[in-house]
């Protein structure tokens, strides 16, 4: 009896035991799937082409995506202008106050519009700025991705400067230097490096967005770098190439995924070895 | 963690000895502080305000623009099924009951497997197998959704509509859940997607409430001569909130998912519990008919989807947050 009851404990662990290593399995396995099945297409798909020259018209084959690059590197850049300071210096309030009641209803609310739906922000974008403007711009579009980058920067910024050991404050206090010029000079360039990385990995969250985009930068398909104007970015490329009925237009989303894919992955594993460095010093 | 926790307490303790009250304007700190410390801090304080200030602007502007509509329908935008640009009727209820139904669906399938996956990672795996699976699970959640909806059109879709939806129309057609014709875009090919994008965040994060409870608990069930599983179960009890935390979060981000939805779902409103009929949900509506939108009341009516959607968001986000930080805060101190 005893025995038996020892038996069925451990008939229970292996059971479970199984039952874990299954799901890991039915995870990965499509998940894998996914990874290798784009990566295989984009591969496929891609030639220099792709980069340097414009999209041919309808029924012309060839072509590329030159001015779509172009367009998703401004909107990255606009969307930086506006979120990389005020991420920073919100997160250095934040690592600089970890008690205070306004800290804390800062760091709460920073967390909840990182949840905000991307095709929210776009909305507001719309609203704020394509409205009184008339007309929809690369503006409107980097202001979208400026707000989906403050949440990522203002908590990467905190962590890291939280990082940075006590002794480096105390030995700028110790010799008399302002607490202000302390965080400036000291501080900010040991935390340097893992701040600059978490603002790679906002650069990669806004460079896959579509949603917020549709209805603020648009797209287009001529060349234009004019930031009133609406402007062209990979991600509404692939959404407008994946929905058309040509083979020629399928395959050039797939280079697009592929390129994108590569990019956000290199910037989240740079982003992943420098922090594990930083943990570990 | 515990490095961090401790510059966090030592930080404290200097702060509190400095400033002995904190409040947000301090007339004896003015005068006893580096000026440029008080510019420094003022200067920080700002944007960090202007953080506090965007989610307040952005409700008070959706909820200006989308007075119009409001004011028009009332509760009934909520409750109508009808949605007719020509006639300028508009009611959401298709649309809400798409989104709640695809990411319910979403939520039922990947909460099984996410918590043995988590329960794999923190329990059972070694070093090097737990490293690159979670490494793999991470990265999977940085794909945009873009790629998942490009994948979903070329791969998933058609092996719906050949092989998956015929053979389940033929076998179980008998429950309301799998009737009606398969086109391979619909509510299941929307679900199947939601559910591999929401398994990384899940899985991520009950792993990590589940690693932050200390191992004195897991040793205290070793040594009353418990099981692996029976631990388990100690570790499942203490981490029940957080894991309770990690899935509102998958249900929000399953809610608000935009672009992979609606290049699979298949884009027609309808309330039904087939998986195979087209759908819609609040984000794809406004995805597909924001830039179509002529007359003031259509964008302002898809501008109260955006507030609804929002606002369900906002509310779903709160309460993990809440529940999430609570628990690790919870046992950071014992941890040490």
């Amino acid at each position: 009896m005893n025995n038996f009851h020892y038996n069925w404990r451990k008939l229970k662990n292996t059971a479970v035991f199984t039952i874990c290593v299954i799901g890991v399995i039915l995870v990965l396995i499509p998940l894998f799937f996914i990874l290798y099945y784009t990566l295989k297409q984009g591969i496929g798909a891609i030639n220099w082409d792709f980069f340097i020259h414009m999209p041919k018209p309808v029924g012309e084959s060839g072509g590329g995506m030159a001015n779509a690059i172009v367009g998703t590197a401004i909107l990255i850049g606009l969307g930086g202008l506006m979120g990389i300071p005020i991420g920073i210096f919100a997160g250095i309030y934040l690592a600089d106050k970890p008690k205070g009641i306004f800290a804390f209803i800062v760091r709460y609310l920073t967390d909840v519009l990182n949840g905000i739906p991307s095709i929210v922000v776009g909305v507001v974008a719309y609203i704020i700025i394509v409205i009184p403007m008339k007309r929809f711009s690369a503006l409107a579009g980097g202001f979208a991705l400026g707000i989906l980058m403050i949440p990522l920067i203002t908590r990467t910024t905190e962590e890291m400067i939280r990082l940075v050991p006590n002794s480096f404050r105390e030995a700028g206090l110790g010799l008399g230097i302002p607490r202000w010029k302390t965080t400036l000079s000291i501080i900010l360039p040991a935390a340097f490096k893992g701040i600059f990385t978490g603002i790679l990995l906002s650069i990669a969250r806004a460079a896959g967005e579509t949603a917020p985009l549709l209805f603020t930068a648009l797209g287009n398909r001529f060349w234009s770098v004019q930031l009133d104007q609406p402007i062209a970015s990979m991600t509404v490329f692939i959404y407008d190439y994946a929905k058309a009925p040509f083979n020629d237009w399928n395959q050039q989303a797939w280079a697009a995924s592929f390129v994108l894919i590569i990019f956000i992955l290199l910037l989240n594993i740079i982003f992943r070895i420098v922090t594990r460095k930083s943990y570990t010093a | 963690m515990s490095d961090s926790e401790k510059v966090k307490e030592n930080f404290n303790i200097e702060q509190q000895a400095k400033k002995p009250a904190a409040s947000f304007l301090n007339l004896k700190s003015l005068f006893s502080k580096n000026p440029g410390d008080l510019v420094f801090e003022n200067i920080t304080r700002f944007f960090a305000f202007i953080v506090f200030l965007l989610v307040f602007i952005m409700a008070f502007e959706m909820i200006k623009a989308s007075m119009p509509s409001i004011k028009q329908f009332g509760l009934k935008f909520i409750t109508g099924t009808e949605w007719d640009p020509v006639d300028e009727i508009y009611g959401a209820l298709p649309y809400i009951w798409g989104t709640l139904f695809s990411s319910l669906l979403a939520l039922i399938v990947s909460i099984p497997l996410s918590l043995s996956v988590a329960i794999f990672l923190s329990e059972f795996a070694p070093k090097w197998l737990e490293k690159p699976i979670s490494l793999l699970v991470e990265m999977l959640a940085a794909i945009p959704s873009i790629v998942y909806g490009l994948f979903g059109i070329f791969v998933l879709v058609p092996l719906l509509r050949t092989t998956v939806e015929p053979f389940l129309g033929k076998e179980l057609g008998f429950l309301p859940f799998f009737k009606g014709a398969p086109y391979g875009f619909g509510m299941m090919a929307a679900a199947i997607i939601l559910t591999v994008m929401i398994l990384p965040i899940i899985t991520s994060i009950s792993r990590d409430v589940m690693r932050s409870i200390p191992d004195s608990q897991r040793e205290a069930s070793y040594a009353l001569g418990a099981t692996k599983w029976e631990t388990i179960k100690v570790v499942l009890s203490g981490s029940k909130s957080g894991i309770l935390g990690a899935i509102l979060l998958g249900f929000g981000r399953a809610v608000g998912e935009t672009m992979a939805v609606t290049m699979v779902i298949g884009n027609r409103a309808d309330i039904s519990l087939s998986l195979f009929n087209p759908s819609h949900t609040m984000a794809s509506v406004i995805a597909n008919e924001f830039t179509e939108a002529i007359s003031d009341l259509y964008i302002s009516s898809l501008i109260e989807i955006a507030l609804i959607l929002f606002i369900i968001t906002i509310i779903l986000n709160a309460i993990a947050r809440l529940i999430v930080w609570g628990v690790t805060k919870k046992y950071s101190g014992a941890l040490n």
